[in-house]
């Protein structure tokens, strides 16, 4: 399955306004999408609870992951947004 | 009788009995099931889920600014799939929609609240949700949910909490509250914000509010920033009597903004969507000091075209003949993302980062187009058409933003003064631009190195402090030394003691949220250009906001029976 790799370089971590940006765009796309912290469980990357409770902070690496058409894409847009500063 | 102290931070006088705003939210009984019916009680709890989730969106977009990002966020929990597949579990399993949603936020509650910090805000905000859902489940209205509605049998009450949140404040239905008292919040808190845009008195910062009885009558003065609890009937009799001349002379102050020896300052509104165009009209302003052109960019894929921008502009130039209105140019930043921008990296300060007029540096062909439908909207039109850049902070930038505007045919170029660096060196920038506005929300949070969007740091952004007065005096005198106008377009213009303090520091213009118009119509014709200038002065040798406020005060001879 195709995924990314991504270590958070901000400081807030995946919280606040990068944590919106970031569900709201997975949930725009229509094939399922998922989170995991290194070692840790998946989540559904279209929930913002979910997403919050996961609590990624900087310094953690994160696994997105995502199948179907226009998963690449997806997964680039979706890398850049969690890789920002 | 008590008397208790706050700030005032949104003018008028209400009386009535104190409501403390605490939720009662019952808890549905752990064992509480449904009738057998799981698809119809699904739809039940769906269909709350998606009315709190719209109503909030509701309320926020009617608010704007600030409380629409934090209810649109709240929006997204309502809305959230996997809080809606946990809900339908434990339906299936059962439970009344009332309980499974009562124990599906729990669990994601427990996980965000764990985190601390910012996070366990984000739980408040999640409990809001949840409560806004349970009340609806039960049969209440959404709208009157937390604070109950204060048009019926009891009139209208005097909210009193320790602090509100945005989206309690923007689901109060209209004419409920006599005033809000609040025992934290500062001038500059959004609560403030949303008061004044309300038309309602509000008193924050006001140490002991929440030990007041429940059912106290209690007196609140939005003007002076005083709550008198049990007040005599004397009392409530002479702050009618009070509120009442003051409604009358709100009434009758009309026409242009001047003090009482007849200089100018002209009153104008601060608007940031067409629907704000009326009620500005209907206040009286004189034009608009301030048109936020955000709304026409923000949710949208596309760059908004030339031909939608002009009929926009065009219609608030049609509703001021011989006036004049303000437009800003777009205030983008890495906090409001545009989807038709290359996706803005994170920056951990956006309110420092690339925003305003760097942005639209970097992506000059928004500024071109948007200053291609101003000049179209301008000619030909009975109003004035200006047009001003966000956050500028230096000479070369200003210099950019001013050949723009000309390139385009536009005769007035302004500049926002948002930023220390810009106010510290308004004599150069007034060689460049037409024109200042001074954005004091802004202003004061650059100066003061406190983040606005920090509730913990609202009180230190008083815009009464003396280190803003100096800032604004020096750009005041800047702009007079080479013959421009300067107005103040943040929330500061909006209190009327503090306009007639900017009257006095020399500001030509004062542009507000257009409700706040006749009382600092009504103040400005109560006081002499002398008096208002004896009282920045004094406010200026005070050594702290609050020492500002009563020295200027002072100074008012207007205020004695306001």
């Amino acid at each position: 399955m195709p995924e990314r790799k991504v270590t958070i370089e901000s400081e807030i971590g995946l919280h606040a306004r990068p944590a919106a940006t970031f569900v709201q765009t997975a949930a725009q796309a229509p094939i399922e999408v998922t989170v995991a912290k290194r070692g840790g469980e998946p989540v559904n990357a279209k929930s913002i609870l979910s997403i919050l409770a996961l609590d990624v902070r900087q310094g953690d690496t994160i696994i997105i992951r995502a199948e179907g058409d226009g998963a690449e894409e997806l997964l680039d847009r979706l890398a850049a947004i969690a890789a920002a500063p | 009788m008590t008397r208790l102290a706050g700030a005032g931070v949104s003018p008028g006088v209400g009386y009535g009995p104190v409501r403390r705003l605490i939720r009662r939210v019952p808890v549905p009984p752990e064992d509480a099931c449904h009738d057998g019916d799981a698809a119809a009680e699904r739809a039940r709890a769906e269909a709350v889920l998606e009315r709190v989730a719209a109503d909030l969106e509701a309320r926020g977009g009617e608010a704007g600014g600030v409380a629409k990002e934090i209810l649109f966020a709240q929006a997204m929990m309502a809305r959230d799939p996997d809080l809606a597949a946990s809900i339908r579990e434990l339906i299936d399993g059962g439970r009344s929609a009332a309980r499974a949603i009562y124990d599906s936020f729990a669990v994601f509650r427990e996980a965000v609240a764990r985190a601390g910090g910012y996070l366990a805000e984000r739980a408040t905000d999640l409990d809001d949700v949840r409560d806004r859902a349970l009340l609806l489940l039960q049969g209440a209205d959404g709208a009157g949910a937390p604070p109950p509605d204060g048009n019926g049998a009891g009139g209208p009450y005097v909210l009193v909490a320790r602090d509100l949140a945005p989206a309690d404040a923007a689901v109060l239905p209209p004419g409920s509250v006599a005033a809000f008292v609040l025992e934290e919040g500062g001038p500059t808190s959004h609560t403030a914000i949303l008061a004044r845009a309300m038309g309602v008195p509000a008193v924050v910062a006001c140490r002991g509010a929440t030990r007041v009885p429940e059912g106290t009558a209690v007196l609140v003065d939005g003007t002076l920033g005083e709550v008198r609890v049990a007040p005599s009937p004397a009392e409530v009799a002479a702050a009618g009597e009070r509120a009442g001349r003051r409604a009358a002379r709100r009434a009758a102050s009309r026409g242009p903004g001047m003090t009482a020896d007849g200089r100018r300052v002209a009153l104008l509104a601060n608007i940031g969507a067409p629907r704000d165009v009326e009620a500005a009209a209907g206040c009286g302003a004189e034009g608009v000091g301030l048109y936020r052109t955000e709304f026409l960019y923000l949710d949208r894929r596309e760059r908004p075209p030339v031909a939608e921008q002009l009929g926009v502009y065009r219609e608030a130039l049609r509703a001021f003949p011989g006036g004049r209105v303000v437009v800003r140019t777009l205030d983008a930043g890495a906090d409001k993302p545009l989807p038709f921008l290359p996706a803005v990296a994170h920056e951990p300060n956006p309110a420092l980062g690339r925003r305003g007029l760097r942005l639209l540096r970097e992506y000059p062909e928004i500024l071109h187009e948007q200053l291609a439908a101003l000049a179209g909207a301008a000619a030909g039109a009975e109003a004035r058409l200006e047009v001003m850049a966000p956050m500028v902070a230096t000479v070369a930038e200003a210099e950019w933003f001013v050949r723009a505007c000309r390139a385009a045919g536009l005769p007035s170029a302004g500049i926002m003064i948002e930023v220390p660096s810009a106010a510290l060196r308004a004599g150069d920038l007034a060689r460049t631009v037409d024109f200042f506005s001074v954005g004091t929300n802004d202003l004061a949070q650059y100066t003061f190195a406190a983040d606005r969007e920090l509730g913990a740091l609202h009180a230190t952004l008083d815009p009464w402090h003396p280190a803003l007065l100096d800032l604004i005096a020096l750009v005041a005198d800047a702009a007079a030394r080479a013959g421009r106008e300067c107005g103040v377009c943040g929330e500061a213009a909006a209190d009327p003691v503090l306009a007639c303090v900017l009257a006095g520091l020399g500001v030509s213009s004062l542009s507000m949220t257009p409700v706040a118009l006749p009382e600092v119509r009504a103040t400005l014709a109560r006081h002499t250009f002398d008096q208002c200038r004896a009282a920045a002065a004094a406010a200026r040798d005070a050594a702290d906001a609050a020492a500002a406020r009563s020295a200027a005060r002072s100074k008012l001879p207007g205020f004695g029976d306001a």
